[in-house]
């Protein structure tokens, strides 16, 4: 891995000059980028099953804000096949329920009235194995929002 | 598919104004035609329901578009602001066409 410009004896008198605390500075930030790749790689491979594309058809390509949005769920559901989940987003006309991993992304979309008492509901959901779950939320005014919650899936949802 | 059977849970009364919180169940096994026959090895084809809506008066409360991601026996807890005595209607539509549904009264004290 040495480069003309740096040859390897000088790398390793650099290296052995490290002191202490610079290794530690070092270890600690490969940690931080291994995490980073790791979760990016991650972002990546979820979004192939179509995530993307179903905000898409939801926003319309708007953009999606964060916050305001509350997306209740366990940290750690034993069996996928039923998963509680709760949303709630006051003044939203609609929220879509994404799960990043399934077959397929789409979840379920509820739609509020005005005799709705609040923009919330509680239903029971799927999960092929542990994944992002996205609640995205349609305002009154058009805007949108979203949140996201990982739920860590002991046993899939999708039977055999 | 045993019968399927609509359960809901509607406050039989309440005050003009005031938010109640309504449960709904049905029985159904939300075929998601991914999962293959243990015995056969072939795909159960998909049978779900595929919308929930409920209304009072006629008016919508709350709606759901339901896909195969959603649990057997679809349970929805939603919220209604009481606008005065009437009834509530609440209807599943299955993948074939067949409408389940089922009707709950709602008196003021």
């Amino acid at each position: 891995m040495s480069s003309p410009e740096y040859p390897r004896e000088e790398l390793r008198r650099d290296f052995m000059q490290l002191t202490r605390r610079d290794l530690g500075a070092l270890c600690a930030s490969v940690v931080a980028a291994t995490a980073l790749a790791g979760r990016a790689g991650l972002a990546l491979a979820e979004e192939d099953n179509g995530t993307a594309a179903a905000i898409q058809a939801f926003t319309g390509g708007a953009e999606v804000g964060e916050g305001g949005v509350t997306l209740g769920a366990p940290e750690i559901a034993e069996n996928g096949s039923t998963v509680p989940i709760e949303v709630s987003a006051d003044g939203a006309a609609a929220i879509m329920i994404l799960a990043s991993a399934n077959p397929n992304p789409g979840v379920a979309t509820f739609e509020f009235s005005a005799l709705s008492g609040s923009s919330s509901a509680a239903t029971r959901i799927r999960l092929a194995k542990t994944q992002d779950v996205i609640a995205i939320a349609r305002m009154g005014d058009g805007s949108f929002s979203m949140a996201k919650r990982q739920i860590k899936v002991t046993i899939g949802g999708c039977g055999g | 598919m045993a019968t399927v059977k609509p359960r809901v849970k509607v406050p039989k009364s309440a005050a003009v104004g005031e938010v109640i919180t309504i449960k709904t169940l049905i029985s159904h096994d939300m075929e998601t035609g991914l999962v293959k026959d243990k015995k056969t090895g072939e795909l159960i084809p998909r049978k779900i329901i595929n919308k929930f809506v409920a209304s009072f008066e006629g008016a919508p409360v709350f709606t759901a578009s339901i896909e195969p991601a959603v649990s057997a026996n679809p349970y929805f807890e939603f919220t209604m602001t009481v606008p005065g005595p009437g009834t509530m209607r609440f209807e599943w539509t299955d993948d074939d066409g067949s409408v389940y549904d089922t009707e709950s009264k709602i008196a003021v004290a």
